[in-house]
């Protein structure tokens, strides 16, 4: 397990490689449909300080309000692919180094982790309540009136958040190789009566 | 009464959210002994194994996404569907200030989160009459990520070689899930409808993800595809989340529906392994929480 702290470095990241697991330390943001849209359409500057060297969270969570704090209650990742217009060119806007996601991106997003020096972070999808376990507390949340509950940027403060790469920023992707072979092997079975 | 069914429904939708049914817990610790020593599968199947139990400890809702509610509801003739709508809302908005569900309904034209789960076709609602007293209820959470990479084909499909016969089915099957990889948060369950229009393949489908995941269709043929379909599919090695590993789907649920002439759809519900079912009965005074479907039961 690789130990990362927020904000990270390029070389850092630059070093990690599909198939390592890695555990993060520090604030991550969160950002899914309608924050991706936004931060393409109209570049808000109040977002900026937090993705510098940062990570973003696809993620939508569930969050109960206790006065004036809010407590995580699950906050597992979501499908990653429905970014991948945006991705490439958020990661280049904001000089994010990681997103943390499931189910994997595209060859747009993988040829951006490339060239901007970034990873992609696969997290147990479904595992809601473990993974709220790393969040040590919430810093703040931005736009949650204009975005909603579930699409707002959280500001998450994680302790040994636990991922594993599967694209890195060498080209490498766990996805491409899994689907060559169970294409592959579609292919057999098909034939077969 | 109402109150009643209040408190009947709130307790399904947090038991569905919070916890697994006896059968999809079992199959998550075989499909996690199955993995490979050491491999990322491994690693994945034991941490999901852990968030069950956690959330079933803290009674918190194990995925974030609380997905679509679809109720099934069997009615004696004496109490009204209207009765068990308002029923089924309030327990909805009750049990979303509760954070049992994330409010998770959004309007289609403007993008405002209506806050508290209700809104047109929100949840799904099913109500049949029946002979009899009992009340039987089925619930299901299925989350966006599964629901996104459920699909229909229609065969013939030259591409896959795909005739209108029950090989053409098995091929379009694997093709779907194929298409599918890890994103619907594999290993999946699978419930398929062969045939009906294009509506009622969906909905059919939906309807098999209800059933126990170690049970057999009772049309043998169906029940031999549903068998051959499971090896085929963890044959295709894509894994839980798509890490590469030996179990890709949980179980595959087969029925079939009449359909036109013209028409061949093979429909596949995808759901994650977070196969979230709640079924509950009333009978008179009494309330009861079931480990499975009114259907199973033969209600």
């Amino acid at each position: 397990m690789k130990r990362i702290d927020l904000p990270v470095d390029e070389k850092t990241i630059r070093g990690l490689r599909v198939g390592d697991e890695v555990s993060l330390h520090g604030v991550i943001v969160t950002a899914r449909d309608a924050a991706h849209k936004l931060m393409i359409e109209d570049r808000p500057d109040i977002v900026r300080p937090y993705l510098e060297g940062g990570v973003i969270y696809h993620c939508g969570p569930i969050m109960l309000r206790k006065g004036k704090t809010w407590s995580v209650v699950s906050a597992g990742p979501t499908t990653s692919i429905r970014e991948e217009p945006y991705e490439a060119d958020v990661m280049a806007e904001y000089g994010v180094r990681a997103v943390i996601g499931k189910g994997g991106m595209g060859p747009r997003t993988l040829a951006g982790l490339k060239a901007h020096g970034a990873v992609y972070l696969h997290a147990v999808g479904g595992a809601a309540v473990y993974l709220a376990g790393f969040v040590r507390r919430i810093r703040g949340v931005l736009m949650l009136e204009e975005l909603g509950l579930p699409e707002a940027f959280w500001l998450m403060e994680v302790d040994g958040f636990p991922a594993v790469v599967t694209m890195d920023s060498r080209g490498g992707s766990l996805h491409e190789k899994v689907r060559s072979g169970s294409s592959a092997c579609l292919d057999a079975l098909i034939q077969g009566r | 009464m109402t109150d009643r069914l209040k408190d009947t429904f709130l307790e399904m939708l947090r038991r569905a959210a919070t916890d697994l049914p006896p059968d999809v817990q079992l199959a998550l610790e075989r499909a996690h002994g199955k993995e490979e020593k050491g491999s990322t599968a491994k690693r994945a199947m034991a941490i999901l194994l852990e968030n069950v139990q956690l959330a079933r400890e803290q009674s918190r809702p194990m995925c974030q996404d609380t997905g679509t509610n679809t109720w099934w509801i069997h009615r004696p003739s004496d109490i009204p569907e209207k009765d068990l709508v308002q029923a089924v809302h309030e327990a909805t908005r009750r049990a979303t200030r509760l954070g049992y569900l994330r409010p998770n309904s959004v309007d289609s034209i403007t993008g405002k989160n209506s806050g508290d789960n209700i809104g047109l076709f929100h949840p799904v609602i099913h109500v049949h009459e029946v002979r009899g007293r009992d009340l039987a209820m089925d619930l299901l959470l299925k989350g966006g990520g599964c629901e996104n990479v459920s699909a229909q084909m229609a065969l013939p499909d030259v591409s896959i070689g795909a005739g209108r016969d029950l090989d053409g089915v098995r091929r379009a099957v694997l093709k779907m899930v194929d298409v599918a990889q890890g994103r619907g948060c594999a290993p999946g369950a699978l419930g398929v409808c062969i045939g009906g229009d294009r509506a009622t393949g969906f909905s059919v489908a939906k309807r098999q993800l209800m059933r126990q995941l170690d049970d057999a269709s009772p049309d043998p043929a169906l029940a031999r595809l549903e068998r051959r379909l499971v090896t085929e599919c963890n044959r295709l090695e894509i894994g839980p989340m798509g890490f590469g590993g030996r179990t890709t789907v949980l179980g595959v649920k087969i029925a079939a529906a009449h359909r036109l002439p013209a028409s061949f759809f093979v429909t596949m519900a995808y759901s994650c392994w977070s196969l979230r079912r709640a079924h509950a009965r009333i009978r008179g005074q009494k309330v009861t929480f079931l480990d499975r479907s009114f259907l199973a039961e033969g209600a």
